[in-house]
């Protein structure tokens, strides 16, 4: 039962702090049906339930990492299946060019994930959890965006 | 004082008649100034337009003032544009933020601006501006331009790793000082409540350290991917020189290869940010 959680467990005690934005229509629904359904899946994700992926404006994400996330992730119905028809069609245009962003400042865009995930999909999202997960954690503490300090303007 | 080009005369002539003939009711424009850049002028009586001028100082962009609710309570306006500034025009004619009814658009036709000359007119493709209602001066004569090396200055940023990124990016966005001015001159950001004056909750970090910098710029980036005409005004006012066009620029580039998309180049376009297609990229989606 278990079995996963002695496997990650860091020598430092540290834990990957992850934060999902789930669309309420289909990957909430998913991660439910993973729950429902016992698959297992590792606790670092902290889950926020949003009415839909396009809902998600990158200020979000931003505002997680300096809140101290060491990965986000957003997650939306499949293309084609949104709940309220092109959600995530304009959620994927608006956080992947966040992501283009991030990369081209340097702030490394791995933290940053997106999935499709659907209401039917319990196992597609414990596979997807643990995956950025193991992740998140050879990645190690997300140090640059909350250790930003004064120090650094004043020289 | 220089003598008096064939194209401030053709402009102050059409200027004199869209004010006499009541077309406008002020023409914003460029006039003489003792920096290097020209000043903007408004200019209400024909007998004023021979305040107007047009040389390499008019690097400025005036469409700023466009959406400036003092300027429009002045009356219809007409504006002197360059085809750089008519892209910016161009983006808010598609935002509905101006009507083309209430617009005269008076366009040079320019050989490139700055001394010397700006990097964004090295590989200039508006010369000659199109959709206006008068246009001056002479077809240019352009110098050779090398619409190619558009993204160049990102793409020398690209190359390096992401470590090396990083460490730049620290130097430059950690010599911000929040002043705004790249917000205040830019002819797009126009909203009249910016998201860092929101407090409830607070987005971006107000005082000038590393982490609401970089918050603030990647806001405005956003803010700007698919609209921004890089104009380069945002770096140009820039106290503290940050190169806050390649931001500018990388989105730009962003959505011209992923959605084949260029901001400004007319008034009808549908912006990335708006409109979606099944087909479109998804790299590293899981």
């Amino acid at each position: 039962m278990s079995s996963y959680k002695q496997a990650s467990e860091d020598a430092s005690g540290w834990q990957p702090r992850i934060v999902a934005f789930l669309c309420n229509w289909c990957s909430y629904a998913g991660a439910d049906l993973a729950g429902v359904s016992r698959f297992e899946y590792p606790t670092n994700v902290r889950i926020i339930r949003v009415p839909c992926s396009g809902r998600v404006d990158p200020m979000f994400v931003l505002k997680s990492f300096e809140r101290g996330a060491d990965m986000v992730l957003v997650s939306g119905c499949h293309p084609g299946d949104c709940h309220y028809t092109t959600g995530n069609y304009h959620a994927r245009r608006k956080l992947l060019a966040l992501r283009e962003m991030m990369s081209f400042l340097g702030i490394d865009p791995r933290r940053f994930k997106m999935s499709w995930v659907s209401a039917a999909e319990g196992s597609k999202w414990s596979a997807v959890i643990r995956q950025i997960t193991d992740e998140a954690r050879s990645l190690g503490p997300f140090e640059s965006f909350p250790t930003f300090t004064l120090q650094e303007v004043k020289k | 004082m220089t003598t008096v080009t064939s194209l401030t005369r053709s402009l102050r002539e059409a200027a004199a008649q869209a004010l006499t003939s009541g077309e406008a009711a002020v023409v914003i424009g460029y006039e003489l100034n003792d920096g290097e850049a020209a000043a903007p002028a408004f200019v209400r009586a024909p007998e004023d337009a021979e305040r107007l001028i047009f040389d390499e100082s008019c690097f400025g962009n005036l469409a700023v003032y466009l959406a400036k609710e003092e300027v429009r309570r002045l009356g219809k306006l007409a504006i002197v544009v360059k085809g750089c500034d008519l892209r910016a025009i161009n983006v808010l004619l598609r935002e509905n933020v101006v009507s083309r009814d209430d617009l005269l658009l008076i366009g040079v036709r320019c050989s490139g601006v700055g001394r010397p000359a700006l990097r964004k007119c090295s590989f200039c493709e508006v010369r000659d501006p199109e959709g206006c209602d008068t246009v001056v001066g002479d077809p240019p004569e352009p110098p050779p331009t090398d619409p190619g090396k558009r993204y160049a200055e990102i793409e020398a940023i690209e190359e390096l790793s992401m470590e090396e990124r990083w460490a730049y990016w620290q130097k430059q966005l950690g010599k911000c000082i929040r002043c705004y001015a790249c917000r205040q001159v830019c002819p797009l950001c126009y909203c009249k409540r910016c998201i860092v004056e929101k407090s409830t909750p607070q987005w971006v970090e107000t005082s000038p350290h590393l982490r609401g910098n970089i918050a603030w710029n990647i806001a405005r980036g956003l803010h700007l991917t698919g609209r921004c005409v890089s104009c380069g005004e945002c770096e140009r006012v820039c106290p503290m020189k940050i190169p806050l066009g390649s931001l500018g620029d990388k989105m730009a580039k962003l959505v011209d290869e992923w959605y084949g998309f260029r901001s400004g180049m007319s008034a009808d376009e549908k912006a990335p940010f708006t409109a979606w297609s099944p087909d479109d990229p998804e790299p590293g989606i899981l």
